[in-house]
């Protein structure tokens, strides 16, 4: 590839378009400014989010009421689900690290439709924004939980229709998203880097995209049959009218699983992204772990019925999806093996990102373990709905999700802002993030086993000592996330300036200055080797 | 710290520990065995210890292996899980039949000769199929040592069923979100011996047991008791999610029927038709819809004791 030349052309950040101020952001097409909104909108719900979660864990240090009522406690679950999954874990690493980074990393000048990409940001804010407002236009406060099952979620409030077109314009932005990622990998490669050269966070982002467009419509279908039931009466999920709740549990999931790909594969490509860069070493297996990633988006569209093993299925429905879980847990096994082999003789340079990445491995393994357990159907109807399986995704979804996206953070923080941080705090953070981490939600696996229903307020005594454990855990994790976030925007002011290349990596965005110009290639390079040479 | 397997007291138990400690024991050793080799990487291969990286491709002889071996573990879990969770499905043929009335926010069990209790009393060592009726939303009938639970969904039959080994008291929890006092939704089951469960079942086939001398109003309430009216409506003027019988008889409320504000008087009627047509009248600032109509539970005499109840919390 390329020596770094000196490019003319002002970075992205210091560009002067069309517009001035806001409106140079929020009116922009560059899929790098597009990232940053999302970045900023997804930090802002983030923070919001983990503030409602750490007030429900101080409310279960002890049993009775603590510090809030049942009816707050109920809206404040039913919020934080509603917020960290659509409006932070779905979008998440697509959103923010896949519009500015794809197009760079397949050596393109931005996604294959810039104008649709900005529109899908719109769509998001607009859908979050419903979403929100639903909840708090009803006869009470919300209280139905984030998967708004039938016939509850039609009794308590009557805004069930707002929320779900919310969830539907929020589809809009996922579809719109999956779509663009998609045409641009098709269509805008840089020359010479056929489909097996091309690095392994955009192939991530090319089955998630395919996920995207295939399961999202079926939230579109659900609102069109919550509709003509609402207004035309015809019964689907409402029993008083002779639906059935279970119709509506099967069309929940059958986008929501899915769902859960979209959070964990684009994550999953991070993780091989980061891995080879700082063990200076090719990533071991790359055709695995390619195929690996078909294979998970591909099986997830046949597995939601684990959500449903007590609720009344068919017992042959009930060992398919059984079945069908524990061969999901295939690929993902194969990639992490594949991971751990790329640090065999490898040449390590232990900096913040790798540390991510290894902590990304042991809770995500923890995580994968323990849906294995959910998975399998004697164990699951002991388990189901108990805070065992609370604790299983959050090692996923947060754990998983979460640590590859801090993991992303600091990995391409240098190049996305054009500054260093300071690793000794961002190490510290990590360290005090991951030590609440494990207590607040490792305690949670004890207690589901023991018998702790999820969604309560309150307990009985036997809870308790599970309880002030993981409430506990909740303060030090929720301090942990502070120093890591006050120590980046901090470095954003004093941080040294990076280099266009400050890890040693070999993919294309580490070929440009940081911060990148507005148009990212002066020339757009000719890939002759794979993603990873370090020969 | 405390042990997290509970008692161990039903059929269900050995089946589920199989299925658990297998599973569990086989990712517990993956999981440290990965996680040393991990770190064992990390340390013996830092840039300190090896300056250059060998190159390393890939290797299909170990692709494979890490393919077979961990897809042979999966399939011996699934069947583990799967032959656990078959019985589930197929109760024994003499098994003794209860109804399981759920309600938000409580659990009404009845029994075949029309007894009926707000705990499952059940005999040692009898299988118990369990029919589960919903008046309302989902719910789900959670009994952490029995490991077994089921959800029960409105409109639909369904059913559990499980043998209880051990006599004792065990917990019940409802397992599915259904609402405010979600958490306070739960009951007792209470495994007894053969003989002292015959005595029970035979004492009295009526509704509600009190004492032989008991009021009409203790009677009441017995039977607001046993129908979890305490859920929503306390006696003590603590406002729920219905409104309190504290003072209430006799009162003035505004109320609102079709959509128009008006001032009722609370006598005998007004009462009955609370009960039987909860949506016609709906006191102010309370939500509508919420209480379901106990016309097939409730006879007009039951009724009139709870009337003679309500009374007696009046301020004096």
């Amino acid at each position: 590839m390329s020596t770094q030349k000196n490019f003319e052309e002002p970075s992205y950040l210091e560009y002067k378009g069309k517009y001035k101020g806001i409106f140079s952001w929020i009116l922009s097409t560059d899929h790098k400014r597009i990232a940053i909104l999302y970045l900023f909108s997804l930090l802002t719900f983030f923070a919001t989010g983990a503030t409602l979660g750490l007030l429900m864990k101080l409310e279960l240090i002890a049993p009775g009421k603590t510090i809030m009522t049942a009816q707050t406690y109920n809206a404040f679950f039913t919020l934080h689900g509603i917020i960290m999954i659509f409006a932070v874990v779905i979008p998440g690493l697509p959103a923010v690290f896949g519009n500015f980074l794809l197009p760079i990393m397949i050596g393109a000048k931005d996604v294959a439709f810039p104008r649709l990409n900005l529109l899908s940001w719109y769509f998001y804010v607009t859908g979050v924004t419903l979403v929100l407002i639903s909840q708090f236009t009803g006869q009470g406060p919300p209280d139905t939980g984030w998967t708004f099952y039938a016939p509850y979620s039609f009794r308590t409030t009557g805004n069930m229709l707002p929320a779900v077109f919310g969830a539907f314009v929020l589809g809009f932005s996922s579809i719109l998203t999956g779509l663009n990622f998609l045409v641009t990998i098709h269509r805008m490669r840089a020359p010479g880097m056929t489909w097996l050269k091309m690095p392994l966070f955009p192939w991530t982002l090319y089955a998630t995209g395919w996920v995207q467009l295939l399961a999202t419509p079926i939230i579109g279908i659900t609102l069109l049959m919550i509709i003509a039931e609402r207004t035309l009466h015809i019964g689907f999920f409402d029993p008083t009218l002779g639906g059935d709740p279970l119709l509506y549990q099967h069309l929940f999931w059958t986008y929501s699983h899915p769902a859960v790909y979209i959070m964990i594969l684009p994550a999953m490509g991070a993780i091989s992204e980061i891995i080879p860069t700082f063990c200076h070493k090719t990533i071991f297996g790359y055709n695995f772990i390619v195929a690996s990633s078909i294979a998970i988006a591909f099986v997830g569209y046949f597995i939601w019925g684990h959500h449903m093993f007590t609720s009344g299925m068919s017992g042959t429905a009930q060992y398919v999806f059984s079945l069908l879980t524990f061969i999901v847990a295939i690929p993902s096994a194969i990639k992490v093996f594949n991971w751990i082999a790329t640090m065999h003789k490898a040449s390590i340079d232990l900096q913040t990102p790798f540390y991510w990445a290894v902590g990304f491995l042991f809770v995500f393994m923890i995580g994968g373990f323990s849906g294995l357990i959910l998975g399998s159907l004697a164990t699951d109807i002991h388990l189901h709905n108990t805070h065992f399986v609370v604790a299983h995704f959050h090692f996923i979804v947060f754990g998983g999700t979460g640590f590859a996206f801090f993991g992303a953070m600091h990995y391409w923080f240098p190049k996305i802002t054009g500054k260093m941080y300071d690793s000794r705090w961002a190490n510290t953070g990590l360290i005090i993030f991951f030590s609440g981490f494990i207590t607040l939600y490792g305690e949670m696996f004890f207690l589901g086993m023991k018998g702790m229903p999820r969604r309560y307020y309150d307990y009985d005594e036997i809870f308790h000592t599970g309880n002030i454990f993981s409430s506990l855990g909740a303060v030090v994790m929720y301090f942990g996330l502070a120093v890591i976030i006050i120590n980046l925007i901090s470095s954003l002011r004093n941080g040294a300036k990076a280099p266009s290349d400050p890890w040693g990596g070999k993919t294309l965005e580490w070929t440009i200055p940081s911060p990148p110009p507005v148009e990212n290639f002066e020339e757009i390079p000719v890939i002759t080797k794979g993603p990873y040479n370090y020969k | 710290m405390y042990s997290t397997t509970g008692i161990e007291a039903s059929n269900y138990v050995s089946t589920y520990n199989t299925a658990f400690y297998f599973i569990a024991g086989v990712s517990l050793l993956l999981l440290i065995g990965l996680t040393i080799t991990m770190l064992y990487f990390v340390f013996r291969y830092n840039k300190k210890k090896n300056p250059v990286a060998t190159q390393i491709e890939g290797n299909t002889f170990l692709e494979i292996t890490w393919t077979v071996i961990p897809l042979v573990l999966a399939l011996v879990m699934f069947s583990l899980g799967w032959s656990g969770w078959k019985s589930t499905t197929k109760p024994p043929k003499d098994a003794m039949n209860i109804t399981v009335v759920a309600r938000m926010w409580s659990f009404l069990f009845v029994y075949e000769n029309g007894k009926q209790s707000p705990d499952l009393i059940v005999p040692v060592n009898t299988p118990v199929k369990i029919n589960l009726v919903s008046l309302d939303v989902i719910h789900s009938l959670f009994i952490p040592d029995f490991r077994i639970k089921s959800d029960i969904i409105p409109g639909r039959e369904k059913f559990m069923w499980f043998l209880p080994e051990i006599e004792g008291k065990y917990k019940i929890f409802c397992a599915e979100y259904c609402g405010l006092q979600h958490s306070y939704m739960h009951s007792t089951v209470n495994v007894m011996s053969k003989d002292k469960f015959k005595s029970w079942y035979a004492e009295s086939a009526k509704a509600v047991t009190v004492a032989g001398n008991a009021s009409p109003a203790d009677i009441g309430e017995a039977i607001m008791r046993a129908q979890g009216c305490f859920a929503c409506h306390t006696p003590d003027g603590t406002k729920l999610i219905g409104p309190s019988y504290f003072n209430l008889f006799g009162s003035q409320q505004t109320i609102i029927r079709d959509g128009k504000e008006m001032t009722v008087t609370v006598d005998p009627e007004y009462i009955k038709r609370c009960i039987l047509q909860p949506n016609t009248d709906i006191v102010k600032g309370f939500p509508s819809t919420v209480m379901q109509s106990y016309r097939s539970t409730l006879s007009d005499n039951d009724i009139l004791k709870i009337i003679e109840y309500l009374k007696t919390l009046n301020d004096k």
